[in-house]
């Protein structure tokens, strides 16, 4: 996993050569496209090990709130994005020579916030792509179209700390909405996908 | 009910005609755009069909969400269908006419253009799935992705509504302005469309309710040629 990423990062710097100015243009963008990459490689593991033994029939039974075993399989993935994140990120800053021009502090809860997005969509439909035919490509199929706003906040928020522009405080906010619409919808509606029968 | 179908039909085709006409002949040619901008006549009726289509499917998932009744999923499966159909009329339009007009096929910063799109993107990645699960869990499932889809549409658009516009203002409830001979076109137009399209949702919606129909009387035949003592329990098996 850490290899992929780090692969990713290294065919986008072969890919684009740019000069410092450009970089901060467009790095928002590139890093978090590797870091959604990334992410959908982690995230399609989330429930392939529960399959072995009928281990999810057993949460199925079991008296335990299904939204607990969500949110615990949730965080497992929101640790492990992140940490695979901080790995990657440095790599970006060596490849393109970047230097922040914006408060950079902002980058902090643009990563919190955007990673957040990623994992509990991508737990969710991960959870539904389980059930489907040639699962590990129905992941990106479904995750990728609802997640276009949290790209573009994400993207647009980076790119704004990045060059310094303009404020990055409308991005944040509407990440803070996204994960809080979603986060919601998903608590609402995964006891119903996991025992969808 | 049987009857009804074909007088629709010739309803439809008569509007049908009678739309194109109006549209080609009797609209009166734009000042600025000439001729070019005649494909509204199109583009904005199966938008609006469209969009009415993608509020019934979250209706039908929500209904289904609620009651578990086999017709609103159906109806949930049909609209998202013809809605797909008429949202990609509309992507494939917009830029045949935005390219004389605005000299470009597609404005990527656009507000109405993206959410449009990814409208399209959301209901396709919604039929794929559709298509790739099997069994009855595939309904709850779909039904759970029209949710999350119909909570995505608000966030697309103000996520770009930070960008500047370049669409056309919105020809009712907006700031632009329309030529009166213009506008009863575009609603004759739009009401013809709309014709078609409940025709072609409810022949959709019958096939659907027989193929379940036949689906249902082959697994209770293969019951019964089976092995009737444990029939039960495989069925139930099988649909996971």
């Amino acid at each position: 996993m850490l290899f992929f990423s780090l692969l990713v990062v290294v065919i986008f710097a072969f890919a684009f050569d740019p000069l410092a100015e450009e970089s901060r243009q467009i790095v928002g963008g590139l890093i978090w496209v590797a870091f959604l990459f990334a992410a959908v490689v982690a995230l399609n593991q989330t429930w392939a090990r529960e399959l072995r033994n009928q281990v999810l029939d057993a949460y199925r039974v079991s008296p335990a709130p299904a939204n607990a075993l969500f949110l615990a399989k949730a965080l497992g993935n929101f640790i492990f994005v992140s940490v695979l994140e901080a790995l990657m990120a440095p790599l970006f800053v060596v490849f393109y020579n970047l230097h922040v021009l914006g408060p950079a502090w902002q980058l902090i809860p643009i990563a919190i916030l955007g990673t957040w997005a990623l994992v509990v969509n991508g737990t969710f439909f991960a959870a539904m792509s389980l059930r489907t035919r040639s699962r590990e490509i129905m992941l990106p199929l479904l995750l990728f179209p609802i997640s276009i706003p949290a790209v573009l906040g994400m993207v647009a928020g980076t790119t704004a700390v990045l060059t310094g522009d303009n404020p990055a405080h409308f991005w944040i906010v509407l990440l803070l909405t996204y994960d809080v619409v979603f986060t919601t919808a998903c608590l609402a509606l995964f006891e119903t996908v996991l025992h969808a029968e | 009910m049987k009857r009804v179908f074909p007088i629709l039909s010739i309803i439809t085709a008569v509007l049908l005609a009678y739309a194109l006409y109006e549209a080609l002949v009797v609209a009166p040619t734009d000042a600025l755009q000439g001729d070019v901008y005649r494909i509204i006549y199109y583009h904005v009726p199966s938008a609006w069909t469209a969009f009415l289509l993608f509020f019934i499917n979250f209706g039908a998932s929500i209904a289904y969400l609620i009651w578990r009744k086999q017709k609103a999923d159906i109806l949930a499966l049909v609209s998202a269908e013809v809605g797909v159909v008429f949202c990609t009329v509309v992507l494939v339009t917009g830029p045949l006419w935005a390219r004389p007009v605005w000299g470009i096929w597609w404005a990527p910063g656009d507000i109405r253009l993206t959410s449009t799109l990814v409208l399209w993107l959301i209901y396709v990645s919604y039929l794929v799935l559709r298509r790739f699960s099997s069994g009855s869990q595939t309904q709850m499932l779909a039904a759970a992705l029209a949710v999350f889809g119909a909570l995505d549409v608000p966030l697309v658009y103000f996520s770009i509504w930070f960008f500047r516009t370049q669409h056309p203002q919105p020809v009712i409830g907006g700031g632009g302005s329309m030529d009166p001979r213009m506008l009863h076109v575009l609603l004759i137009s739009w009401l013809a469309w709309l014709c078609f399209g409940f025709l072609v949702c409810w022949s959709r919606y019958r096939l659907e309710v027989l193929h379940r129909e036949v689906e249902e009387a082959h697994a209770m035949q293969s019951l019964a040629g089976g092995t009737p003592a444990k029939a039960s329990l495989p069925l139930n098996r099988s649909s996971r």
